[in-house]
């Protein structure tokens, strides 16, 4: 049982956790993810490290409300615990040796791609991060960004926050003033993940996506998480979860993210009722 | 004057027709008047072969002599000696292919139903017998066990009799490993298992759950800052093999590994469960063992037809023969000599059909078995909506790639002494599937003990 030690709404749809879990503040990087259940019938969901503190012994993550688990965990209070907070799972992001990168985050991504902005910004590298939602009321972590970038775009599909348009539209404009980096890195929605690895292709910048598939155990066991990376089958909670943006089958993965669409729907509205009679 | 007749007490088990719809054990046990019975067949030979033929060397005539005097409780205490998961094994151990092969009453009719009365015994027990756990003298050395499993288990109960102060680190939210994610609730009800750690409990043993080991905390630091003077690892089989032909990755593709895990660990089975499982109409399962056997039987059990798809023929098939002849019970159907080229979708991508290979057995390769070989032009299109692939894992990749100096087969498979389960770092032990590769319950319950055995005696002579 971990504890919940603050809890912070960042817009409708998105809370923040801050959870006690010394064992795993002890070894969390940036790109890796946790594994947690809300209650004691509750599903298994990955949910990726968007900070933490190892003196306090706290990990922080921040989720937006999609289905009956997040609705779930969107209803518990600093003081209440959570059943199960497992890891650090998978593999770091790998910052050294880069001079200067592009972080793009989409939506509810840029709660993963803060911690990393933070390291590169940290440890002097040059990082620029294009954040973007749909509007200004999903707008998340925009301080946090700008204190710990070098440059920041803000983006947003209806321009109620920065600028009016999509995150490919500000990186390739980026792109086309003549800027030039070691490696972007992709984190958000699918579609715009692969959107992002497809201009960067014609480009020829290396790119990391990091993925986010369907998991259970996280360790390297039920295979669900697996994806299409340069012809061969790769497993996200052990191989990942980021992989070469230029290789990820992202069709596949998308198509293999709806397999529960219908099952999720359901246990969602109901969850939602039983909110509602509890009220 | 031993019971001479030939054939051995059949075990009453859950009508097929009603068993298939629910997820309830299939065989019920032996009753007292049964467990005398059965156990009067044994002639306690002088040689007693049916030792020989047990991983972990349960001085079985001993045991069956105070069944038939209905001792029960006195044939636990002898079982016991040996076996750290007697109501497991007794459900679980390919029988016909350990004690029960080397019977002397198989020679001429049907062996003593050794694992039945082993089954009998652990269940008498659990119901009847003395709960207090016997007080153990500590002797103030700690030693680290990684995994719930079968190895796991039964190196931490051994080692915990001898006074060590036993510490088991778990990944998932449950101790158990493949007792709990895998083997369905028919098999082996999830009770049983519990019952089992529980006794570990009392023995002193401490289970930590949610601890990925590797990834919270690596063997370097449990030697070295938490103090553990030996590890075991039994973290058993890794990652799920698939065949890497077309359409894999399509939606209604599982491993056996995530199929199992929802059903089982998940208990996506019942009505309340939050997690989600698809529950095929016409589900192949692809492979023919012991994992195979299960999904296919889960899958009938969540209203699926199912069909076993094997590229050899029956006689090759490595599952258990009861849980192959309970799953015909079942109305489950194997198609042998049958190989998936591919998967086909629907314009959703799903699962439609599987586009197989018709096989023959050609002459015998490295394993001894007859090699299945392409019957040319000869194909079949078999419509699904669900496929499960079971055909084997490949050792979890997290503490090797994490312990330096501990060393791997190419495959991936932790090196280790035979005889004691030593691996190529000081202080380190494993055994299990980690080692083997999937394999059996009663493996890698030998393999724990051995280790025990070896870790016991490297401290005792440090």
């Amino acid at each position: 049982m971990n504890r919940i030690l603050d809890r912070q709404v960042l817009c409708p749809a998105v809370t923040l956790l801050k959870v006690d879990a010394p064992l795993v503040a002890k070894k969390a990087e940036p790109g890796q993810f946790i594994i947690l259940r809300a209650d004691e019938n509750g599903e298994r969901i990955p949910l990726t490290v968007a900070d933490f503190d190892r003196e306090e012994g706290s990990v922080t993550v921040i989720f937006q409300v999609v289905g009956a688990t997040t609705e779930k965990l969107n209803h518990l209070m600093p003081g209440d615990y959570l059943q199960d907070f497992a890891g650090p799972l998978g593999r770091m992001t790998q910052t050294e040796g880069l001079e200067k990168v592009c972080v793009v985050g989409g939506g509810v991504g840029c709660a993963i791609a803060y911690p990393v902005t933070k390291k590169f910004f940290r440890q002097g590298t040059h990082v620029d991060a294009v954040i973007g939602f749909r509007n200004k009321e999903l707008a998340i972590l925009e301080d946090a960004f700008a204190q710990n970038s070098t440059r920041l775009f803000p983006m947003s599909d209806d321009g109620s926050f920065g600028e009016k348009g999509f995150v490919t539209d500000a990186l390739k404009k980026l792109l086309e003033s003549g800027e030039t980096y070691d490696e972007v890195i992709v984190i958000g929605p699918l579609p715009m993940m692969k959107a992002v690895c497809a201009l960067t292709k014609e480009y020829g910048i290396k790119t990391v996506a990091s993925m986010n598939p369907v998991m259970i155990d996280g360790t390297g066991m039920c295979g669900g998480c697996r994806l299409t990376v340069g012809g061969q089958t790769k497993f996200a909670c052990v191989d990942g979860p980021e992989f070469d943006g230029h290789l990820i089958d992202f069709d596949e993965a998308i198509a293999r993210n709806a397999q529960y669409k219908e099952f999720e729907r359901h246990a969602y509205e109901s969850t939602c009722n039983l909110f509602r009679e509890v009220k | 004057m031993p019971n001479m007749r030939m054939d051995r007490n059949p075990m009453p088990v859950q009508d097929a027709d009603i068993r298939r719809c629910n997820f309830d054990e299939v065989a019920l046990g032996y009753t007292e008047a049964q467990a005398i019975d059965e156990a009067q067949r044994c002639l306690n030979c002088k040689h007693k072969p049916c030792i020989a033929g047990c991983p972990v060397k349960i001085h079985i005539p001993e045991f069956i002599a105070e069944v038939a005097q209905g001792n029960f409780e006195a044939a636990y205490q002898i079982i016991s000696r040996d076996s750290a998961l007697p109501a497991v094994c007794g459900r679980v151990c390919p029988q016909e292919s350990q004690c029960e092969k080397m019977c002397v009453r198989g020679i001429k009719g049907e062996s003593v139903a050794i694992g039945r009365l082993e089954r009998f015994v652990a269940d008498y027990h659990n119901a009847h017998g003395e709960k207090a756990a016997p007080a153990i003298e500590k002797n103030g050395h700690k030693v680290a066990v990684v995994g719930s499993g079968p190895s796991g288990l039964t190196c931490a109960g051994d080692l915990a009799r001898k006074g060590y102060e036993v510490t088991v680190f778990e990944a998932l939210h449950v101790a158990g490993g493949v007792l709990v994610y895998g083997i369905p609730q028919f098999r082996l009800p999830k009770e049983i298992v519990r019952r089992e750690i529980e006794q570990l409990k009392a023995l002193g043993v401490k289970i930590e759950t949610n601890v990925i080991i590797g990834r919270t905390i690596t063997v370097d630091e449990l030697m070295e800052e938490y103090g553990f003077e030996a590890v075991f690892i039994g973290s058993g089989a890794g990652l799920p093999k698939f065949m890497n032909i077309p359409g894999e990755n399509l939606k209604g593709v599982y491993s056996a590994n995530e199929f199992l895990t929802r059903t089982n660990l998940m208990k996506a089975y019942l009505p309340d469960s939050t997690t989600p499982i698809r529950k095929g109409k016409q589900v192949a399962v692809v492979g023919g063992g012991n994992v195979a056997m299960d999904a296919a039987r889960c899958a009938r059990r969540l209203g699926a037809e199912v069909t076993v798809i094997y590229r050899r023929t029956e006689a090759e098939l490595p599952a258990r023969l009861e849980e192959i002849e309970h799953a015909k019970e079942e109305g489950i159907v194997f198609k042998f000599l049958t190989n998936p080229l591919e998967i086909l979708s629907d314009d959703e991508g799903w699962v439609s059909a599987a586009r197989c290979q018709k096989m023959a057995l050609g002459e015998p390769d490295a394993s001894g078995r007859r090699r299945p070989v392409a019957i040319e032009g000869a194909e079949e299109i078999i419509p699904l909506d669900t496929v499960i692939m079971a055909l084997g894992t490949s050792p979890n990749p997290l503490i090797s790639d994490t312990t330096k100096g501990l060393d791997t087969q190419r495959c991936g498979g932790i090196i280790v002494e035979e005889e004691t389960g030593k691996t190529s770092r000081e202080g380190v032990y494993a055994g299990g599937d980690a080692v083997t590769g999937a394999a059996t319950v009663i493996l890698a319950m030998g393999a724990g003990k051995t280790a025990a055995a070896a870790i016991d005696e490297m401290i005792q002579t440090k």
